[in-house]
C-alpha cells in the first residue's frame, strides 16, 4: 500500500506533535510566526506536544509527528524511536531533519577537529557537547521511518501550512521538484550567474525559498536541498569554468545539506591538491 | 505624402502622458538590477539612456555609453511574454458554504498595457502565442482581454547581439506587423510608422512632422546594419523541421544531455514557450482554495508524469522533445515556426548551450 493510499485513514480530528531534535528552532518558527494560522489549525486538530509553542506530552499517540532536527546523541537515537513508535504518520521538516544540517559537518572531521571547532564555537570550555555524543550527525530516515519530508533552511510558513493541510485532505505534501532557476525566471529576476558571474547553485538546488538569494543579487546557498533531477558533472564544470577550486566547490555543497545523497559525489570526495 | 513620421526625443514625455491619460499602464525597458528589463515607466529619463547591451552564449552584460539613444541595446531580458501569459496567476477560486455547497469564482485580472519598445523578434513571439492561446482550440480569456487592452510601440533594431538569428530564420529585425506604431531610434528622435487606427490617433495627438528622406534612409540603413550584425546560419527552415525528426537517435542528443543542467533557463525565457501547469492552494481550514496557473517547462523532470509513469526521465528526451517541439513538430500544431531568433536561450543558459549549433550539428 502506497503512503498516499493508507493516508485515507487518517483521522478526522488528528492529534499533532512537533519534535525538536538537534536544530536552531527556525523551522518550528515557521510555524508559530503565522499565529493566526496556527490558531485557525487549531480548532481543526490537536496540538498535543509542541514545546515551542507550549503544549508538552512528548510521547502520546498522535496521528502525526513533525519533526525538526538532526540525530546527535544516543538520548537522540532513544527518543526518535519512542517518537516513531506512538506516531502513525512521521514528517520530518528542515535540512537538519532532512540531511543532517550544518552541524553534520562534524562528519567530515575527526575527534581532534571536532574539539578545535568546539573551541572556536563556543566562548567556555564544555564537554556538554562531548559527552553522550555520537560520532555523526545524521538525518532523521538514518534511524527511523520517515513518510514525508520538508527540505529546507529554514522551511517557510506557507509551505508547512500547506504540507499539513495535503494530509489532512488525505494526499503525500506536494514537493518542491523544480531548481531555484524557475523562480528567478518566474519572477523575472536577472541571472546573477549570466549577468554577475556570481556562483550560485539553483540550477541543482530545489526551489522553495522564492529565490530569496538571486532576488538580493546573490548566488543560491543551498538551502532547500537537491532538485529532483541535478546534473551535478554540468553545475561543477561551470562552476570551475567560473574559476573555483576544487576545495571551493567541496565546500559550497558542504554548507547546510552536505549529507543529501545527489550532493554526496562532491561533498564525500578527497579533493586531491 | 510620405507614410514615415519623425518623433523628437523631446516628445517622450507626451506619449508617456498620452497613455496615462487613456488609461494604460506604461510598460520599458528600463535599466533595473544589472540587465534592461521592462518596468513601468513615468518618465522620459527613466529609459536605458546611453546603455548598451553585450550578449554571449551564458553571458550578458550591459554597459553605460555616450551614446544620445534609449534604445541602444538589443532584446531586454524578458520578453512581452509575461504581460500576456503571467507567470502565474489564480484562474478561478472556490468557497465551501455552511450547506456544504461550492461556490466559483472565475478571476480576471486585466490592466490596460502599453509596452514602449517591443523589438520585431519579440512582436513575431506575440503573433505565435495568439496562435496558441486565441486561435487554437481554445480562446484564453485572460490572454484575449490582455490582448485587446494592449498599446504596441514596436522598436526596430540598430543593432543585434552575438545571439540573434532572426535573420537565420528567414525573418529581419524590422516590424512588418502587429503593432499600433513602429519606431526605428536614429539620433534624435524616431522614424515612425503607423501600424493601427490606435497608432494614428497617438501620432495626431503627438503633432508631429513627416520624416525627412535622409532621416527614413537612415532609419533603413540601420536596421540593415543590425541584420548584417548576425552571423548565425541555419539550413532553410523545412528542412531543419525535417531533419530533427528524421535524426531522434542521433548521438547529439546524448552530448547535449550531459551538458545540460535542465534548469529551464531557456523554456521560461522563451518568447514562445507556453507550457503551464495548474495547481490549487487551499486555506488551512480547507473550505475555500484559488486554482493558480503557472508556467511550466518540458525541462522539468514532473512535466511528462502522466498516468504514474515519468515519460521523459532521461535528460535527452526533454532537450529532445523542446528542440523538436520548437523547431518541427510547432509547424504541425500551430501552422507557423515556434521559434523568433532573439538569442535568449542561448544568453541566458548559464551552460552556453547554444540552440542553432545544436540544430546544426543534428542536421548535418
Amino acid at each position: 500500500m502506497s503512503t498516499p493510499d493508507k493516508l485515507i485513514n487518517f483521522a478526522k480530528r488528528p492529534k499533532i506533535a512537533v519534535h525538536k531534535f538537534s536544530s536552531c528552532d527556525g523551522c518550528q518558527l515557521a510555524l508559530i510566526n503565522d499565529a493566526v494560522s496556527l490558531l485557525e489549525l487549531a480548532t481543526i486538530v490537536d496540538i498535543v506536544h509542541f514545546a515551542e509553542a507550549g503544549p508538552l506530552d512528548e510521547f502520546a499517540e498522535v496521528d502525526l509527528a513533525i519533526i525538526e532536527g538532526s540525530v546527535n546523541t544516543h538520548h537522540d537515537v532513544h527518543r526518535i524511536e519512542m517518537v516513531r513508535a506512538k506516531a502513525k504518520y512521521v514528517l520530518s521538516v528542515g535540512a537538519c531533519a532532512l540531511t543532517g544540517g550544518i552541524q553534520a559537518l562534524r562528519n567530515f572531521t575527526d575527534e581532534k577537529e571536532l574539539r578545535h571547532w568546539q573551541h572556536d564555537v563556543y566562548p567556555e570550555e564544555t564537554e556538554v557537547i562531548i559527552e553522550g555524543d555520537l560520532a555523526t550527525a545524521k538525518p532523521i530516515s538514518a534511524y527511523v521511518k520517515v513518510d514525508f519530508e520538508l527540505p529546507g533552511c529554514p522551511i517557510n510558513t506557507g509551505q508547512i501550512l500547506r504540507a499539513i493541510r495535503q494530509i489532512l485532505f488525505g494526499v503525500e505534501p506536494e514537493k518542491n521538484v523544480d531548481p531555484v532557476c524557475t523562480t528567478c525566471k518566474h519572477a523575472g529576476v536577472t541571472c546573477v550567474m549570466v549577468a554577475k558571474n556570481e556562483s550560485c547553485l539553483g540550477p541543482v538546488v530545489a526551489d522553495g525559498c522564492d529565490a530569496i538569494c538571486p532576488k538580493l543579487g546573490r548566488g543560491c546557498y543551498g538551502c532547500y536541498g537537491p532538485a529532483k533531477y541535478a546534473n551535478m558533472d554540468a553545475m561543477i564544470a561551470k562552476l570551475k569554468e567560473m574559476g573555483l577550486s576544487d576545495e571551493q566547490i567541496k565546500h559550497k555543497f558542504h554548507h547546510i545539506n552536505s549529507q543529501a545523497i545527489t550532493f554526496h559525489g562532491v561533498t564525500a570526495r578527497t579533493i586531491s591538491q | 505624402m510620405s507614410h514615415y513620421y519623425f518623433i523628437p526625443h523631446t516628445k517622450i514625455d507626451q506619449i508617456l502622458s498620452y497613455f496615462e491619460g487613456n488609461g494604460y499602464k506604461c510598460l520599458a525597458p528600463r535599466h533595473l538590477e544589472g540587465g534592461i528589463s521592462y518596468a513601468p515607466i513615468r518618465k522620459a529619463e527613466d529609459l536605458p539612456w546611453g546603455y548598451v547591451d553585450e550578449q554571449k552564449p551564458g553571458h550578458y552584460q550591459i554597459t553605460k555609453t555616450e551614446n544620445p539613444q534609449a534604445f541602444g541595446f538589443t532584446v531586454p531580458t524578458a520578453s512581452v511574454k509575461p504581460m500576456l501569459f503571467k507567470a502565474k496567476e489564480t484562474v478561478w477560486k472556490v468557497k465551501r458554504d455552511d450547506s456544504g455547497k461550492l461556490g466559483f469564482e472565475s478571476v480576471v485580472d486585466v490592466e490596460k498595457i502599453a509596452v514602449f519598445g517591443v523589438r520585431p523578434c519579440d512582436l513575431r513571439g506575440i503573433e505565435i502565442q495568439d496562435r496558441v492561446f486565441q486561435h487554437n482550440s481554445y480562446n484564453d480569456i485572460r490572454y484575449s482581454k490582455r490582448r485587446e487592452n494592449q498599446f504596441i510601440i514596436a522598436m526596430n533594431c540598430g543593432t543585434s547581439h552575438f545571439n540573434c538569428f532572426c535573420v537565420a530564420l528567414g525573418d529581419y529585425p524590422r516590424a512588418d506587423k502587429g503593432y499600433d506604431l513602429a519606431l526605428t531610434e536614429i539620433n534624435s528622435g524616431f522614424v515612425a510608422e503607423i501600424g493601427s487606427d490606435k497608432g494614428r490617433e497617438l501620432l495626431l495627438y503627438l503633432e508631429v512632422d513627416a520624416a525627412t528622406g535622409a532621416q527614413v534612409e537612415h532609419a533603413l540603413n540601420l536596421i540593415d546594419n543590425a541584420a548584417q550584425m548576425q552571423h548565425k546560419q541555419l539550413p532553410p527552415i523545412k528542412e531543419v523541421e525535417a531533419k530533427l525528426m528524421a535524426n531522434l537517435e542521433h548521438e547529439a542528443w546524448d552530448d547535449v544531455a550531459s551538458r545540460c543542467l535542465s534548469c529551464g533557463s531557456c523554456t521560461n525565457s522563451c518568447p514562445t514557450c507556453f507550457c503551464h501547469t495548474e495547481r490549487d492552494i487551499p486555506n488551512v481550514l480547507g473550505t475555500e482554495t484559488e486554482h493558480t496557473r503557472e508556467w511550466d517547462s518540458c525541462f522539468s523532470i514532473d512535466h511528462s508524469y502522466t498516468h504514474g509513469e515519468t515519460y521523459r526521465e532521461n535528460p535527452k528526451y526533454r532537450y529532445r522533445q523542446w528542440l523538436t517541439h520548437k523547431f518541427s513538430t510547432w509547424r504541425d500544431q500551430f501552422r507557423t515556426k515556434g521559434c523568433v531568433g532573439c538569442g535568449r536561450c542561448v544568453t541566458w543558459c548559464p551552460v552556453k548551450i547554444d540552440v542553432v549549433d545544436e540544430i546544426n550539428t543534428i542536421c548535418k
